[in-house]
């Protein structure tokens, strides 16, 4: 990676409201000098993989806490397959609990991060793992 | 420490003084006496029951009538609600607090495709009236309030409630209950939005007038600092945004024509309950005096009721942690001393394990009792407005109204509140604050027990235990609402959202079109839809989180 900044799409997918996390995390992310798309709420499966696409992002990151993260991963997974995604960062952040992280790492998402993650975990898995 | 001019030096021995900053920006004194009160405009000689109420909205509070208990609570369909709310009602519980799965929250039907995964999954799935005539089965609606935390559909939901009540033989002109149908909170923070900022507002005005003539006793909005606070604002910003959204609630009744005193009294507050225990009995008794003096002086209510700040205390999810879980015991004991001490109306306080599941039984029972012992063994039921008096408590009331008024002072020069959220101005400021405040748990700055200090080894991490999610509860619900829209009249179905659609299409309220189509067994989907064809959905302002490289 040179010559070009990271650049990380956050979106929130289905019907959550939760965002503080999300925005948060956005800050973050563009405090660290990425380039940041952020999609706002209620976010389609189909939209977020159109929107991954069309950014050429680096990194997808999703931020679920309503508990559907499992559905949700599973659907955003198939859709950025099909765009040919697959090389693509993909990571998660959310209620997510302890049961449920490998599940989300086999899906594909190599970040998981849980509520109360810390911000700077997550700038260094990004700098660490996008190619 | 910088020293102030006039305090003494410190005498040998001592330790320097670590400088105390309340989360609103008031500098704390280790010492207070009369003289602060007197320099922070001294100490109003109202008397509880007297305007502006700083005291309490009553005489006698809670030894006229304790706080009302009111645990939120609702999960996957309206049976099984209903065994929990028989349950809650069973252990002493004195309202209900209900919550709605997100499907319902944002209008759609348990099987639109937006729904997929979310059906019953952070509450009771409803789509018709049926269901709510089954969540409700069995419960005297006189003897026990139902407040409905609904918000994008709430004009859909009061009616579904309303539609409900008459059919069990309630006489509206008696009902009490409340809706949150606070829309414009759920732009800043929580998200439950359906139709774009002006329709909304517009649907809540519709809500406000169609009560006050219909259902006065029923409070159908109750205007939440609470998710702004959650979201990212000071105690102080959390009261001044509340008032400012209820100002413009209040301005839309207006222009209906309605007169300030027919639905004032009818407006009550939520409030957030987490950080310093005495900033926030402050904020609360502040928060009360403002707000009267709004009502009652800019707005010129005749009727004194008209300037009550009632309101519902005992949430503060941001206080939570998922690190040791028990640790929420104790503080949710607090949050509800806060509130007992605060004159909150009801509470409805957080459950332990809320950080990371749907409180268990067993949770929601410690927190109702909890609340229970504060009144049987505590004594905070026995004398009203406890800490009044008290040079801390008066000196900090007065600094937290100045702060307040500062709040909406900003909102007033971004152009109001409406503008404010249209333009996601205030989204991102909340939001800013959010990540200052992440920032300084994540420096230790903000302390917080388990999680930046005094935290516990890998191999002392509790267990918890998780509400189970049951996916073929999802597919119950479908069937259930196949079977009523088989059963109902179609034909009435289509003529009740034709009516609705040309209602609002002609900007006349929708409440009765909503009533008839209710009645109807129209679907929340349906109804939505109906009116998302006239005002649009709304698009979230975002363009302010796009980095500009």
């Amino acid at each position: 990676m040179s010559g070009r900044r990271i650049k990380v799409l956050l979106a929130k997918p289905g019907l959550d409201g939760h965002d503080v996390g999300a925005k948060v995390v956005v800050q973050a992310l563009m405090e660290a000098g990425f380039d940041v798309v952020y999609t706002g709420l209620r976010q389609t499966p189909d939209a977020i993989a159109a929107a991954a696409a069309a950014e050429s992002a680096d990194v997808i990151g999703l931020s679920i806490l309503s508990g559907a993260h499992l559905p949700l991963c599973r659907r955003v997974r198939d859709l950025l397959q099909e765009r040919g995604l697959y090389d693509k960062l993909w990571i998660v952040g959310g209620n997510i609990p302890e049961q449920d992280r490998m599940v989300l790492r086999q899906l594909g998402y190599r970040g998981v991060f849980p509520t109360g993650s810390r911000t700077d975990e997550i700038v260094s898995f990004i700098r660490e793992n996008v190619k | 420490m910088t020293s102030t001019p006039g305090q003494r030096p410190p005498a040998r021995n001592e330790v320097p003084l670590r400088r105390v900053v309340s989360e609103s920006g008031i500098e704390i004194k280790p010492v207070y006496t009369a003289e602060d009160v007197a320099a922070s405009g001294g100490s109003d000689a109202s008397r509880p029951g007297e305007a502006p109420f700083t005291r309490g909205i009553h005489p006698l509070m809670y030894r006229h009538r304790p706080w009302t208990m009111r645990q939120y609570t609702g999960f996957a369909n309206a049976a099984d609600t209903n065994e929990r709310f028989k349950y809650l009602i069973a252990n002493g519980q004195t309202g209900l607090n209900v919550a709605f799965d997100l499907a319902t929250q944002c209008g759609y039907d348990s099987d639109a495709p937006e729904a997929v995964g979310e059906v019953g999954r952070v509450g009771m799935a409803v789509d018709t009236l049926r269901d709510f005539e089954i969540a409700f089965d069995g419960i005297d609606l006189d003897a026990i309030t139902v407040s409905l935390t609904i918000n994008g559909a709430a004009a859909i939901l009061i009616a579904m409630y309303l539609a409900m009540a008459e059919k069990r033989g309630y006489d509206l002109a008696r009902l009490r209950g409340t809706a949150q149908n606070d829309i414009l909170k759920e732009f800043i923070g929580r998200g439950t939005w359906v139709f774009p900022v002006d329709p909304s507002v517009k649907l809540v005005a519709d809500t406000i007038e169609y009560c006050a003539k219909a259902a006065p006793k029923y409070s159908p909005v109750s205007v939440c600092g609470y998710h702004i606070r959650e979201s990212g604002a000071t105690p102080a910003e959390e009261m001044g945004y509340a008032f400012a959204i209820a100002k413009a609630y209040t301005d839309a009744a207006l222009a209906r024509g309605l007169d300030i005193d027919e639905f004032a009294g009818r407006l009550s507050f939520n409030f957030n309950i987490f950080g310093n225990l005495f900033e926030q009995v402050a904020k609360f008794r502040a928060g009360r005096r403002r707000w009267a003096k709004i009502v009652l002086e800019e707005y010129g209510a005749k009727r004194p009721e008209s300037g009550w700040m009632r309101m519902i205390a005992g949430g503060g999810g941001f206080g939570l942690t998922i690190e040791q879980p028990e640790n929420n015991i104790m503080r949710g004991a607090y949050y509800a001393l806060i509130a007992a001490l605060g004159g909150a109306q009801t509470m409805a306080l957080c459950c332990y394990d809320e950080a990371y599941t749907i409180p268990t039984p067993k949770a929601q029972r410690v927190s109702l009792r909890t609340m229970q012992l504060l009144i049987e063994e505590m004594g905070l039921a026995d004398t009203v407005d406890p800490l009044g008096g008290s040079y801390y408590i008066e000196t900090l009331t007065n600094q937290l109204e100045e702060k307040i008024v500062e709040a909406m002072r900003w909102v007033d020069a971004n152009g109001g509140i409406v503008k404010a959220v249209s333009e996601g101005v205030i989204q991102a400021k909340v939001s800013q604050y959010a990540y200052e405040r992440q920032k300084a748990l994540e420096s230790g700055a903000l302390r917080k027990v388990g999680v930046n200090c005094y935290v516990e080894t890998e191999e002392e991490k509790p267990q918890v235990e998780l509400h189970p999610y049951d996916e073929m509860g999802a597919l119950a619900q479908i069937e259930g609402l196949r079977k009523v829209r088989s059963a109902r009249s179609n034909d009435a179905v289509a003529r009740a959202l034709a009516a609705l659609r040309a209602d609002a299409q002609a900007g006349r309220n929708v409440m009765p079109a909503l009533m008839e189509a209710v009645n109807a067994y129209a679907t929340v989907g349906e109804m939505t839809g109906a009116l998302v064809d006239v005002y649009g959905r709304f698009q979230e302002p975002t363009r302010l989180w796009r980095m500009v490289a």
